[in-house]
């Protein structure tokens, strides 16, 4: 397998921080094609600005970003991304909303008048995955948190990205909702085989859905551990019950409690 | 009778109340219709010069909507340009408000030295008084697009221009409209003050020449001319609003 995500001795500083301290610092990341890597930490250390490197939304001051091949140095155009806030439009359906992203990028960006019955069908199809079967009509705040969160998905996944970028995606649901979405979430990286970075707060999460979990340090953040997680896939709730299941969680847990205690 | 009926209700019963209680106060107290004619007296003045008030009411009607068309126009363009370039917006503020604290009633002199008196002062006026709501409130609704919703797109490799026109201007509609009805009572504040001093037709110099001539039910009756078309342009605005940004009011408090 190779490579897709390569974040190599990256030291960033925001141009806005006041104490100019750096965010992250000597950060050294490799995720694979089609891997589901889930970066883990105490709060503050740097996770969203990894997001934002790794899409270009960012340059890092020192290092090198490389993703797909190429240098990050500009937007990268083929990531999708979903955060804990799902942002829909409110004066567009859920389907237009899910639609959006073909009208930025190319080449569907100028097919997408032409061709629109292919993708509304292709919209359609994502909903029925996640769980809103026929509910692309409706507009988003007719819908609840969990299922606005799914639209969101449908969103960043429509135009077929070859990464998808998750900020806490299901932080702000209910533990039973997070857990159905945890399952749609394995299904669609089953199905699309897409390469996933996510980002979370919650171990038991990371455990269930990544196949390799970075622990980062408080800020400046950095990896302080990486961790393969070897359970077989599909995999089924019921192992988050497992005595396995239990130690990885709590080996993830001792690795945060350090991080805290460093800074 | 229910809640919903007495709230449907109540609007009317408050204004024939108040136009009810005005005439018999005027007769009771006998005050003079020099100092306050009656409203009977005034809907005699009105009906009695209906024609002259309909014909000047229609000028001022176009004033105002002639400026607060350009003030539409001129407010969503600015308004655009503010919100979407931080760097504009901090260096042309001080000069915006600035020039919006000027009365524009100071203006008018100036407006009469450049264009003479006639169409254009009642016009200019009514549009320098009502552009800047619809500039604050285009640019604020612009400028204040969700972070996450710009890293969504530009992660996309969307331009600034695709942000500002798939969800800066739609997102700004809501306040837009809003503004709406606040610049068309300044439009037609504009106006009238331009017609008061600057033309020689108009509610606004009607006004002006009949207090000259103490014609006090005539200086009346134009006020409610003035008060009943100010009122169904407000409505109409205020419609507009609700028909093109529903999706903004679905809040209980806005049902």
């Amino acid at each position: 397998m190779s490579v897709f995500v390569d974040i190599h001795d990256v030291t960033h500083v925001y141009a806005r921080a006041e104490d100019g301290l750096p965010a992250v610092q000597n950060l050294n990341l490799k995720v694979n094609e089609g891997e589901f890597a889930a970066i883990v930490g105490p709060s503050g250390c740097g996770k969203s600005t990894l997001m934002k490197l790794a899409t270009g939304l960012q340059f890092p001051v020192e290092g090198t970003v490389i993703v797909d091949g190429k240098q990050v140095g500009a937007p990268v155009k083929l990531a999708g991304m979903a955060f804990q806030n799902p942002t829909m439009l409110p004066w567009r359906t859920t389907l237009d909303n899910i639609l959006l992203p073909l009208e930025i990028v190319e080449p569907h960006r100028s097919r997408l008048r032409r061709h629109k019955a292919e993708y509304v069908a292709k919209a359609e199809s994502l909903l029925a995955q996640v769980g809103l079967k026929g509910q692309g009509h409706k507009f988003p705040w007719q819908l609840s948190g969990g299922m606005q969160q799914r639209a969101s998905l449908c969103r960043a996944l429509i135009h077929e990205p070859k990464l998808l970028m998750l900020d806490e995606p299901f932080g702000a649901l209910d533990s039973f909702t997070r857990e159905e979405l945890w399952c749609v979430m394995r299904d669609l990286h089953a199905a699309q085989k897409v390469t996933i970075i996510l980002v979370t707060h919650d171990l038991r999460e990371a455990a269930f859905l990544a196949d390799r979990i970075f622990c980062m340090s408080a800020r400046p953040g950095r990896i302080v551990a990486e961790r393969e997680v070897e359970f077989p896939r599909p995999r089924d709730l019921e192992i988050t019950y497992t005595p396995e299941f239990s130690a990885l969680v709590h080996e993830l847990r001792g690795h945060i409690a350090q991080a805290r205690q460093a800074a | 009778m229910k809640t919903k009926n007495k709230l449907a209700l109540a609007p009317w019963v408050f204004t024939v109340g108040f136009f009810a209680l005005w005439e018999i106060l005027c007769h009771v107290l006998k005050i003079s219709s020099f100092i306050l004619p009656a409203p009977s007296t005034i809907m005699w003045a009105v009906w009695e010069y209906r024609n002259q008030l309909a014909y000047h009411a229609m000028h001022t009607l176009w004033m105002t909507l002639a400026g607060f068309g350009l003030a539409v126009g001129f407010g969503l363009l600015l308004g655009m340009v503010l919100g979407s370039s931080r760097l504009i917006n901090a260096g042309t503020y001080p000069l915006l408000v600035g020039f919006n604290s000027i009365p524009k009633v100071a203006v008018v002199p100036i407006l009469v030295f450049w264009f003479g008196v006639g169409w254009v002062p009642p016009v200019m006026t009514a549009f320098l008084i009502s552009f800047f709501p619809i500039v604050v409130n285009v640019a604020t609704g612009i400028a204040t697009v969700e972070p996450e919703m710009e890293d969504v797109l530009r992660a996309l490799g969307a331009s600034k221009r695709d942000i500002v026109f798939k969800v800066g201007v739609p997102r700004a509609m809501p306040y837009f409209f809003g503004s709406l009805k606040v610049a068309i009572t300044l439009a037609y504040v504009g106006s009238v003050i331009g017609e008061q001093n600057a033309s020689n037709v108009g509610i606004g110099n009607l006004l002006t020449r009949a207090s000259a001539a103490f014609e006090v039910p005539l200086v009346w009756a134009a006020l409610v001319v003035l008060a009943v078309l100010g009122v169904i342009m407000y409505a109409i605005t205020a419609y507009a609003e609700r028909s093109m940004t529903g999706w903004a009011q679905r809040s209980q408090m806005a049902a």
